[in-house]
């Protein structure tokens, strides 16, 4: 490519001081209409990303009547802040948000830990055979879970795991390809020197883990965290086939029940349910920008 | 040779403490991953009702697949979600992010607002999108509406209904918005001045540049779009209550076997779907990877 450059030719200096105004302002007019194709561009679309927000905010604050109304009404009148109570009456939302933390907590410790110690046998220890093993584990990244759910719910109804969180939370405990990934890299850009030094003095590799490698991988973990704790809160498919006592719904399913079961006049308190089920998502992503943003990329970009 | 030689005692003890550390996924990988897969495999010759045990067919369950009308409707379906959403979602997640990396005012505010739909749960954007889709007083048909066009019954009726799946899919892509930023970020700035001193234009330069430049997370984005697509399920199975309505429109491949195996509880049959599944997406990977493969610039690497 860089053979085909050719450099601007000896005559353009010469036209420059003849042509200079007109130009200037012609560059300026290009700029300005640049710049507002660009922002009406990301304003255009900026708004089809919004809109469904706006719309479930305005739904889930809707009297029964206002719900079928067209055109449709963006502001209730008046705002009707107990279909917000009457998701907790009607629907026991307060038992599907203890349900979905009793998943997901547990999930996310699993994940931490078996992930750090995963990833660093396979980032920070030299054993035979090391590589050649992580390189199934990448292939298990791509093998989809629809092959395996089958024998997975067989496996799970012998142990008398159905109706019980277990079958959503001890896999957790063993490790998933994504995280081992995400942290064997981070585990592998700390210097070495550190862990040299502690074998030096004689310690074990558990002890060089838990001691120094752990607390400097706290941000890393933290991505871990905060990608299980969305996953276990936003899976739809595990908590459907293993959870048919609708005691045990999590929050995921619980609503999509309450959409299915209740007609349309309770719409607007179900879409008072479904706001809140977000509402935690929202606040961890506001509190936690950054991190959400470096951990995709960095995903992303590695891969 | 060298590769045979009997391990020291050295290599054995560090050995056995990487065994040690990854033993958590030593057991996750052979009991949920190895074993499923191979008796899935099994299942799927079998004849396998829930309460019963397994009884070999041979590959009964694989030809009555292909004359079984619902289960090639799921095929059309699934192949037509994939082939449709994930290029529209490629193209316009690298359009937004292109327009992202124009040195824009308030960028982080614009991705967030990209961002925040892809991890909202997809229960409650399937919820919300249901009702925006209602024909008779949803709000797509009413902007729809404002410009003079008549909406379509879209989810209600059997032509629109993938349609709308896949204008809902485009609301999710912000994490390959990210993504797309950041490798667009990474694309050597001299790079592209470099063209500008040639009198490139703006065209040329994506063309020539920048889409090169960032081909590999495109195809990384494009093959992880296509496995999900082909298990896409959660938003049809709210959406449609586990039907694939109307008149098997929206019945996916995920939908069908999961009503095959856990509504009409026949997990052999159930078991080939899934195989033929895994089938469907590893030929289209290889076959990406193929095509890619003049295509991908891996820089120095």
């Amino acid at each position: 490519m860089a053979s085909k450059l050719s450099l601007p030719t000896e005559a353009v200096p010469v036209q420059r001081s003849s042509n200079q105004r007109s130009r200037s302002s012609r560059v300026r007019g290009w700029r300005i209409l640049g710049s507002v194709l660009k922002y009406g561009a990301l304003l255009l679309c900026s708004a089809f990303f919004i809109l469904p927000w706006v719309w479930m905010i305005s739904t889930s604050l809707k009297n029964p009547q206002e719900l079928s109304v067209y055109p449709p009404i963006w502001i209730p009148h008046p705002i009707r802040w107990d279909n917000y109570l009457q998701a907790f009456r009607g629907a026991d939302f307060a038992t599907y948000l203890t349900n979905t933390l009793l998943v997901t907590v547990p999930s996310v410790i699993g994940a931490v830990l078996s992930n750090a110690l995963v990833a660093y046998g396979f980032g920070r220890v030299r054993w035979p055979g090391r590589d050649w093993i992580f390189g199934i584990v990448l292939a298990t990244l791509i093998l989809p879970s629809f092959v395996t759910f089958i024998p997975l719910y067989l496996i799970f109804r012998q142990l008398n795991w159905i109706n019980t969180y277990l079958p959503l939370v001890i896999p957790t405990f063993l490790g998933s390809p994504f995280f081992i990934f995400l942290l064997r890299q981070f585990f592998m850009g700390l210097p070495e020197e550190l862990s040299d030094a502690a074998r030096v003095d004689g310690a074990s590799e558990f002890r060089i883990f838990t001691q120094i490698i752990l607390p400097l991988a706290r941000p890393a973990l933290a991505v871990v965290a905060l990608f299980q704790f969305i996953g276990s809160w936003n899976d739809y498919f595990g908590p459907l086939i293993y959870l048919s006592d609708k005691a045990l719904y999590t929050i995921s399913l619980g609503i999509a029940n309450m959409q299915s079961s209740y007609g349309f006049m309770n719409f607007a308190w179900i879409m008072a349910a479904t706001c809140m089920s977000v509402l935690p998502i929202v606040v961890l992503f506001f509190f936690a920008q950054r991190m959400f943003i470096e951990g995709i990329a960095l995903t992303g970009l590695k891969g | 040779m060298a590769r045979f030689r009997t391990i020291t005692r050295r290599e054995s003890k560090s050995l056995i403490t990487g065994l040690l550390f990854i033993l958590p996924w030593i057991i996750g990988f052979l009991a949920f991953r190895v074993y499923p897969f191979f008796a899935s495999l099994y299942y799927s010759f079998t004849f396998y009702p829930i309460l019963d045990t397994p009884k070999w067919v041979g590959f009964d369950n694989y030809r009555d697949l292909f004359s079984d009308q619902r289960f090639l409707t799921s095929l059309y379906n699934s192949t037509y979600y994939a082939i449709f959403a994930v290029p529209l979602g490629t193209v316009v997640g690298i359009a937004l992010a292109m327009l992202l990396n124009m040195k824009v005012r308030g960028l982080s505010t614009f991705r967030t607002i990209f961002f925040l739909p892809s991890i909202t749960p997809v229960v409650a954007s399937a919820i919300v999108w249901l009702w925006m889709f209602n024909p008779r007083n949803g709000i797509i048909n009413f902007v729809l509406d404002l410009v003079g066009i008549r909406g379509p019954g879209w989810l209600g009726s059997p032509e629109w209904a993938k349609p709308a799946l896949i204008l809902m899919s485009l609301w999710s892509l912000g994490g390959a918005v990210v993504i797309y930023l950041a490798s667009l970020q990474d694309v050597p700035r001299e790079m592209l001045e470099a063209t500008d001193l040639d009198g490139a234009n703006a065209a040329q330069k994506i063309w020539f540049v920048t889409l090169p430049m960032i081909s590999p997370v495109i195809l990384f984005n494009v093959i992880t779009g296509l496995i999900g697509a082909f298990q896409f399920f959660t938003e049809v199975h709210v959406m449609t209550g586990g039907t694939g309505k109307p008149a098997d429109s929206t019945l996916m491949m995920s939908i069908y076997l999961w009503q095959t195996a856990f509504q009409f509880f026949k997990f052999g049959y159930a078991s080939a779907q899934a195989w033929m599944l895994f089938l469907i997406i590893i030929a289209f990977t290889v076959v990406l990877f193929r095509i890619s493969g003049r295509l991908v610039y891996y820089g120095g690497k």
